[in-house]
């Protein structure tokens, strides 16, 4: 039983790594920019890799980063950090956490459940993927995050604050996961839904943009799938 | 440096919110398990909320900057080819962050 997790432990990682590597890489890229952000709003260096390491959320941090040095007020971090953070409500949906092994195991992937992780794992056959797998790829997401934050952090932005379009790396990121997404399972209907409520979260309320964007998105899959029921229910008689 | 007592207190809040937020679907989806609705969303949720995350991340794109938002389209654009020629996940972000970096600090300085 020993010899046979121990031996799967290696397969686990480098299936992971050779998946999520890349985004790995990005992360970290990422996590040297919030590093810099985070010693240019004047707070100490070492802040950025424990915000990184607890909070784990990209876009919440670097607005708190702002708010944190603004000494804003709590009541406004924690509106902020639920109504930027709402869109995980619906990760959980179809998140493979069933192929999660261990309390403990499933309590740390709930906890790293970030876009990345969930971008990287919703899409696939749940059945492919192992516990080690999609734990490997969360772990490997979120020490490549906090390690970039203190990388970051401690070059400071004097030697890389003049060096700017490194966030354009979550654009390219999020492209590229949705032209993979789309390849398979090609449905233009999905695609098109999703493309549309943000579009109109765009326009309706461009401040909280995800949060909206997701419940449109939502409230239309709820809706299609009701159609599609009578559908298929008038198709019988 | 803020009061270290507030950074803390308003991490926790952060950090809590946060958690809460991805545990509350996985603690609710035992009450509505095998439900018709549900396998539908499941089924199509992960490909409309990376689309959603990518139109967000497009629509930061600021054609306001002195630039126009130029060396980030030109990245887009390079990153949408790059992709379709080779399925490269490494390749197409590097080369599309590439494009974005270098015509934004060297060629569009502004």
């Amino acid at each position: 039983m020993l010899n046979r997790t121990a031996a799967a432990r290696p397969k686990d990682l480098h299936e992971a790594a050779w998946e999520a590597g890349v985004v790995w890489t990005g992360l970290f890229a990422l996590g040297v920019g919030f590093g810099v952000l985070v010693t240019s709003h004047g707070l100490p260096w070492w802040l950025a890799p424990i915000i990184s390491a607890t909070t784990l959320a990209g876009s919440v941090e670097f607005l708190l980063a702002g708010m944190l040095a603004a000494t804003a007020p709590i009541a406004a971090i924690a509106l902020t950090t639920f109504l930027v953070n709402s869109r995980h409500l619906f990760y959980g949906l179809s998140f493979p956490l069933h192929r999660v092994t261990g309390r403990l195991r499933k309590a740390y992937s709930v906890f790293a459940l970030t876009d990345e992780a969930y971008a990287l794992t919703a899409g696939k056959d749940p059945d492919g993927l192992t516990s080690g797998r999609i734990l490997w790829t969360q772990f490997g997401l979120h020490l490549s995050w906090a390690a970039g934050a203190a990388a970051g952090g401690l070059v400071g932005h004097r030697l890389l604050g003049d060096l700017r379009g490194v966030g354009f790396l979550l654009t390219a990121l999020f492209v590229v996961l949705a032209m993979d997404a789309f390849q398979d399972s090609p449905d233009l209907c999905t695609l098109a839904s999703a493309a549309g409520s943000a579009v109109i979260a765009l326009v309706v309320a461009p401040a909280s943009m995800l949060l909206v964007a997701m419940s449109v998105f939502a409230a239309s899959l709820a809706a299609r799938h009701h159609l599609t029921r009578r559908g298929r229910r008038f198709a019988r008689a | 440096m803020p009061d270290p007592t507030y950074v803390a207190t308003a991490l926790t809040v952060a950090v809590t919110i946060t958690v809460a937020l991805r545990a509350i679907p996985f603690a609710l989806k035992n009450a509505v398990a095998g439900s018709a609705l549900l396998a539908d969303v499941g089924r199509w949720m992960p490909l409309g909320a990376i689309t959603v995350l990518a139109v967000y991340c497009l629509a930061q794109i600021d054609l306001s900057t002195p630039t126009r938002g130029l060396p980030e389209l030109a990245g887009v654009a390079v990153t949408i080819v790059v992709h379709r020629l080779r399925r490269n996940v490494v390749l197409s972000i590097l080369t599309g962050t590439a494009t974005c970096m270098i015509l934004t600090n060297w060629v569009l300085p502004t």
